[in-house]
């Protein structure tokens, strides 16, 4: 493609009075848009652009070949679970019996609807040893706040009002302390030991009335299991908190481990990773919530129930929840996705997800430790972390092996976190990519170690070959260019 | 190698205080912003707040990360460095000349439980 030519924005391309469609006769003719009152007339026409059709249709073809997607090569994002999408989601999704409903439909005519609601609360209580679901939130940190507001109410319901902290361990996703913090909470930070799992003996002294519970993700976000995960919960259920599972690390567990099993009282799913709904580019994502035993009661309103004397479902809503935390019930379109997903492989084919996910990980991470430093040895889960090249007299920073990858035709993996290492490089392959992709990524990357020791310029100024160079990130960040007008004044 | 200048106090989590009278001159260290990359945000507190030892005081914004700043001394602020609201780049051209909060120091006594230059260099080989 001419980028040159073609690489231009929608507005760039307007010209007044083009246009790429014609509106069915007005029908309202006779009323006068005078008629209309003041306050809800705009002052003047928006600045949207005036187009013809082949042109838009140019202009977004040629953007999307500029996209990068896992349908596009090989995405070995850390802590993302980019894994297949299969066709047959969309497709079940986007059937006509469900691309057509209303949310505020009568019940009696969304029963096959909540059906698929009912089912999926049940398949994802069954693969997480938990008792409920809701499938409300919208995305994965909305489903830690409600995991976290599910926590809340219920020490509030034993008037337990002092516990006031959440435990979370140095290596984190982010979103965690920002959950708890959102939800009124103070973070109490618990320090990991040499080998990435939690500090046992450093969260002992935390424990106390004031803690209202403790969140982690096992596998953590090193990629190890938290193997003390027994001795944990113990300790933070005998101080009368809560565990919280933070399921963005959920993919190897499928078919081999459940948190319910391992003591965690809440926790989400993020269906967009685990379950394999598109992701990226900020969503639609989807993070039920579930909860053991005794909790149910707080889970947000509505929620589809089965009401079985009159074989259907219904929505129902109970005075006791934490509230709502949506409109209506969720994304509905990848809900509807991930019951596809769990369908389409069946129990027997899910069990498989966690193993080969693992074992994928361990091909990639003991093939290319010899030339990228391995901090924490040993199996890794789904994913592990390289602290960036393993020859550091080159100056060579992880972010250039990051753009470097970029021009052999792979995404790059993600870089500077977790945060316990300088040049955190943390690669998770997921279990979809074959032995062919593995080897020719272990190839590249092995490629990359060796012009970062032969010719480091070209490592350090690359991409070489991708639509954009280097960007300026500290520029974007410090004077961010979000909208065509800022762009016009920028420019004058 | 990361710059390290003598006859300052450092803490482990790379912060500096660069002590006159009792005004202490607390920023972050060359070995820091060098970690840290490009900072592109610091957030301060206000004149006349207190900070505490070892407590967090303000955060420091990088395209890499958003790390805290905990405070290697206690007493009262009684200057921001202001020019890192339009320039925070500034550390990183300098870390030690582009100081972050001006402290007036209640416990002097308390600079015992820093490092001194080459404590610090020891530190940061590890």
């Amino acid at each position: 493609m001419n980028s040159v030519y073609y690489g231009k924005l929608i507005f760039e391309l307007s010209k007044e009075g083009r246009c790429g469609y014609s509106l069915p006769k007005n029908e309202l003719a006779q009323y006068s848009i005078s008629d209309m009152p003041a306050e809800l007339m705009r002052g003047e026409a928006p600045a949207l652009p005036e187009v013809d059709e082949l042109t838009v249709v140019r202009h977004y073809t040629n953007m999307s070949n500029n996209n990068f997607g896992v349908d596009t090569g090989f995405y070995p994002l850390g802590s993302c679970t980019m894994k297949y999408n299969p066709k047959i989601n969309e497709e079940m999704c986007n059937h006509y019996a469900f691309t057509g409903l209303h949310p505020l439909q009568n019940e009696s005519t969304v029963q096959g609807a909540l059906e698929v609601y009912y089912n999926l609360q049940a398949s994802l209580s069954e693969i997480s040893g938990l008792s409920e679901f809701t499938l409300n939130p919208f995305a994965g940190a909305h489903g830690e706040l409600t995991g976290l507001m599910v926590m809340k109410s219920y020490h509030m319901s034993r008037k337990d009002d002092k516990r006031t902290k959440v435990i979370i361990p140095d290596s984190a996703h982010g979103t965690n302390p920002a959950s708890a913090a959102v939800c009124g909470f103070d973070v109490v930070v618990v320090k990991s030991r040499p080998d990435g799992t939690v500090d046992v003996e450093d969260l002992r002294p935390l424990l106390d009335d004031t803690i209202a519970g403790m969140m982690m993700t096992n596998p953590n976000t090193l990629g190890i299991f938290e193997h003390n995960i027994a001795e944990i919960a113990k300790l933070v259920h005998e101080a009368g908190g809560l565990m919280y599972y933070d399921g963005a690390n959920l993919n190897p567990m499928l078919g081999k481990c459940r948190p319910g099993d391992l003591g965690f009282d809440i926790m989400h799913i993020n269906l967009h990773k685990t379950f394999s709904t598109p992701h990226g580019g900020g969503g639609p994502g989807s993070g039920p919530v579930g909860v053991r035993a005794g909790l149910e009661q707080f889970l947000p309103n509505p929620r589809v129930v089965a009401d079985e004397e009159n074989m259907r479902y219904k929505i129902e809503c109970n005075d006791e929840s934490l509230g709502s935390v949506s409109g209506f019930l969720g994304n509905f379109g990848v809900i509807m996705r991930a019951y596809s997903y769990i369908l389409t492989l069946g129990k027997e084919n899910l069990r498989m997800v966690g193993p080969l996910a693992t074992l994928n990980a361990n091909y990639i991470q003991e093939s290319l430790k010899d030339c990228y430093e391995l901090p924490i040895e040993g199996v890794c889960k789904h994913e592990f972390v390289f602290d960036g090249l393993k020859d550091k007299s080159t100056e060579v920073t992880t972010l250039d092996v990051a753009k470097r990858l970029l021009d052999y035709g792979f995404h790059a993996p993600t870089i500077y976190f977790p945060l316990l290492f300088h040049q955190a490089l943390m690669i998770e392959p997921t279990e979809n990519e074959s032995k062919e992709t593995l080897d020719g990524f272990i190839e590249v990357m092995r490629t990359i170690a060796k012009e970062a020791s032969e010719t480091p310029e070209l490592v350090k100024t690359a991409p070489h070959n991708t639509p954009v160079r280097r960007l300026d990130d500290t520029l974007a960040a410090l004077h961010p260019v979000v909208t065509y007008t800022e762009l016009v004044a920028d420019n004058q | 190698m990361s710059k390290i200048i003598e006859g300052l106090y450092y803490s482990e989590s790379h912060e500096f205080v660069k002590v006159e009278g009792n005004v202490g001159f607390v920023g972050i260290t060359d070995y820091a912003q060098h970690e840290l990359g490009n900072v592109v945000y610091v957030d301060m507190p206000e004149v006349d707040d207190e900070v505490s030892q070892g407590e967090e005081f303000g955060a420091v914004e990088s395209v890499k990360a958003a790390s805290d700043l905990m405070s290697p001394v206690s007493g009262t602020v009684v200057e921001v460095n202001e020019a890192l609201e339009d320039e925070p780049g500034l550390i990183n051209k300098d870390a030690f000349e582009n100081w972050i909060i001006k402290v007036e120091i209640s416990d002097v006594a308390e600079l015992d439980n820093l490092m001194n230059a080459e404590a610090y260099n020891a530190f940061i080989g590890e």
